[in-house]
């Protein structure tokens, strides 16, 4: 595989269409510039640049008070920005009031109105806009069977349960079929088994209708699941935006490196530095770590190797190769997780390095248990070395 | 926690009620009263009830009082709901706090000022006395009534609602009153019922700014027991306080279910 260059995302396979951010012909659906939110002297989003294309399903991810909801309220036009100029689709959104814009949102707490009947809730937007009564009956009757709530249409909100409540609030912000659906923490209400079922469903219906999401959620699973890029922030910023893939596989910083996924990183110098290959020298691991993958640093300079548990194999024997790339040390913790085992090794310098492998035999008969001493070792395209 | 009646807890209970509703059920049984002696039982009759029916001057004053209080809720109601949602809604205008400081300001006012300095009022601006001064009077110490609840309704209410309303393109008059009113709207009725059960019960502020014609049925009772309480006054009395309890019962009853509903939607 040739080495890509970190800015461009990787080059190698032909580009699908599905991929307009690659495309420097695409317009953008949303065009986010410089926008800056100020409350009371607490900067809620710093310098923001974003393009966001049709058909995207795009995830806000960070931790809580990392201003994705205030981003996600500045396009629905609750706040107003600071400075700095949202556009969509086209057209400058300041000072149009949100019952101007053609986004709709699906709040966090859902917002169903607990005088209407679950038709009333999700024909709300379209009475507003003065659709004759009929053509609004048979529309929420399609909203309401997409979202397979067909026969609880005269509930109200109070008689439905929590996942039955996200279907009537995704349903009544869907109905417009706006240019952008906002959805805030969508899933947050729902346990673990319904949120992942409906995250699939979620990708589906963007899918069928053709429409741009953008779902601000905390948690990094669901946005690997349904996302086709993501921008992950922090303290008001975007870190890194990137696909899912690019996202783990090439974090742009420690940050982005620890908040998506587990990572083994190793504290060390840069030894040596090249176009398509990168040598740290780590005290902590004891080794040194060669990367296929080039950045810009100088011998000497102070840089991290992030290292994916599931990247690392494990062995009781070393391997041939032991030049780089391999460290030694003892078992002295294991996490069954059934399909996985997480093993936590700690070297002969006290770093404790994770290293998940599948259990392909049964557990009973432990290849590998506690005290085993054990070498570790991984290929040049297993780590990225970052120097933030 | 345990809630049982121990003897002590029962007879703190049965003096702290019939401290408070002792001499109303007097004025009740009274009114039941066979005898013209107010105070000497005479028997069970309902005589009393027929002779207040045929009183025209008593029921010339309940029909004044009943309009008063119709008119008086009705423009407390607009009013009060108004100052409400500033109050709740704009936390930050200048001059709030005298504004909120003037909106509650009647509820502590002493009767007396508020009455004397409505009259001074209305005779400055030479207006004739009677019905209308009446109601306004009313209107403007039941506003601030009517305030209270609305500003305490609103400070529950998900602005979430009318977030989710402007989304999908009512403009935000329209969210006013297609969602905010209709969910506050048991606050409103228990808001207006108490203004109409306070314009029910005045005497002092009535008895300043009323004028030729405008008698009002507590007014007119208080002329009468100067006179000598007659059972006929326990009777028309007793009338009046079971409008009264009616009306704060419907209002209590009304802010309960709200709230029992609201439980259910959490649970």
């Amino acid at each position: 595989m040739p080495a890509p260059d970190p800015p461009p995302a990787p080059a190698s396979e032909a580009r699908l269409p599905a991929e307009p951010w690659n495309d420097p012909k695409a317009t953008p659906l949303i065009k986010i510039r410089n926008v800056i939110k100020r409350f009371d002297g607490f900067v809620a989003v710093d310098d923001v640049w974003l393009d966001i294309y049709k058909g995207e399903f795009f995830s806000l991810l960070g931790p809580s008070g990392c201003g994705k909801t205030t981003l996600l309220r500045l396009l629905a036009g609750f706040e107003q920005p600071t400075s700095g100029t949202i556009e969509i689709d086209g057209v400058d959104m300041a000072g149009v009031p949100p019952h101007r814009r053609p986004v709709n949102m699906m709040f966090q707490s859902y917002a169903l109105f607990p005088h209407m009947t679950v038709e009333q809730n999700v024909g709300f937007g379209l009475k507003q806009e003065h659709v004759p009564r009929r053509e609004i009956s048979r529309r929420v009757g399609e909203m309401l069977e997409l979202v397979q709530l067909a026969d609880l249409g005269r509930r109200r909100p109070h008689q439905l349960s929590g996942g039955q409540k996200q279907r009537v609030a995704l349903a009544r912000a869907l109905i417009k079929r706006p240019k952008l659906l906002l959805l805030d923490e969508p899933l947050g209400a729902l346990d673990r088994r319904l949120r992942e079922q409906t995250q699939f469903e979620l990708v589906n219906i963007q899918e069928t209708l053709g429409l741009t999401f953008i779902i601000v959620t905390h948690d990094q699973d669901e946005a690997m699941t349904v996302s086709t890029r993501i921008a992950i922030m922090d303290r008001g910023r975007t870190v890194q935006v990137g696909t899912p893939g690019e996202i783990y596989e090439y974090p742009n910083s420690l940050y982005v490196a620890g908040f998506v996924g587990d990572v083994n990183v190793f504290e060390g110098r840069v030894v040596e530095a090249g176009k398509d290959h990168v040598t740290v020298r780590s005290p902590e691991s004891g080794c040194d770590i060669y990367t296929d993958r080039g950045i810009d640093a100088v011998p000497g300079q102070e840089a991290y190797a992030a290292i994916r548990p599931e990247k690392i194999e494990i062995g009781k024997a070393p391997p041939a190769d032991a030049r780089f790339n391999c460290v030694t040390g003892r078992v002295f913790d294991i996490a069954y997780l059934g399909s996985l085992s997480t093993y936590h090794v700690r070297l002969a310098t006290g770093e404790v390095v994770k290293v998940s492998a599948a259990n392909r035999s049964r557990l009973v008969e432990r290849p590998i248990t506690w005290e085993d001493q054990v070498w570790l070792w991984w290929p040049p395209s297993a780590s990225v070395v970052l120097l933030s | 926690m345990k809630s049982g009646f121990t003897p002590a807890t029962v007879l703190a209970l049965t003096c702290g009620f019939a401290f408070l509703y002792l001499p109303i059920l007097l004025l009740v049984a009274f009114s039941f009263n066979e005898s013209r002696l107010v105070t000497v039982w005479g028997g069970f009759s309902l005589k009393w009830y027929g002779e207040m029916l045929r009183n025209r001057q008593l029921m010339d004053a309940a029909w004044v009082t009943v309009r008063i209080g119709l008119v008086s809720a009705s423009l407390a109601l607009v009013l009060g709901t108004l100052a409400g949602v500033t109050l709740a809604r704009f936390t930050r205008f200048p001059g709030r706090t005298v504004f909120s400081g003037l909106v509650f300001a009647p509820l502590v006012m002493p009767e007396v000022i508020t009455g004397l300095s409505l009259l001074l009022l209305f005779v400055s601006l030479g207006w004739a006395r009677g019905f209308w001064t009446v109601a306004v009077a009313h209107t403007t110490f039941a506003s601030a009534y009517v305030a209270v609840i609305v500003q305490s309704r609103l400070l529950t209410f998900d602005i979430i609602l009318e977030e989710a309303a402007m989304d999908l393109g009512a403009s935000p008059l329209k969210t006013f009153f297609v969602i905010t009113l209709p969910v506050i709207a048991p606050a409103l009725i228990s808001g207006w019922l108490l203004a109409f059960t306070l314009s029910l019960d005045d005497l002092v502020i009535a008895s300043f700014t009323t004028g030729p014609g405008a008698t009002t049925l507590p007014m007119r009772i208080y002329s009468q027991v100067r006179l000598g309480v007659t059972p006929e006054i326990n009777a028309v009395s007793t009338v009046l306080i079971g409008f009264v309890t009616l009306g704060v019962i419907t209002a209590t009853l009304i802010q309960k279910r709200r709230f029992a509903e609201g439980q259910k939607r959490k649970a």
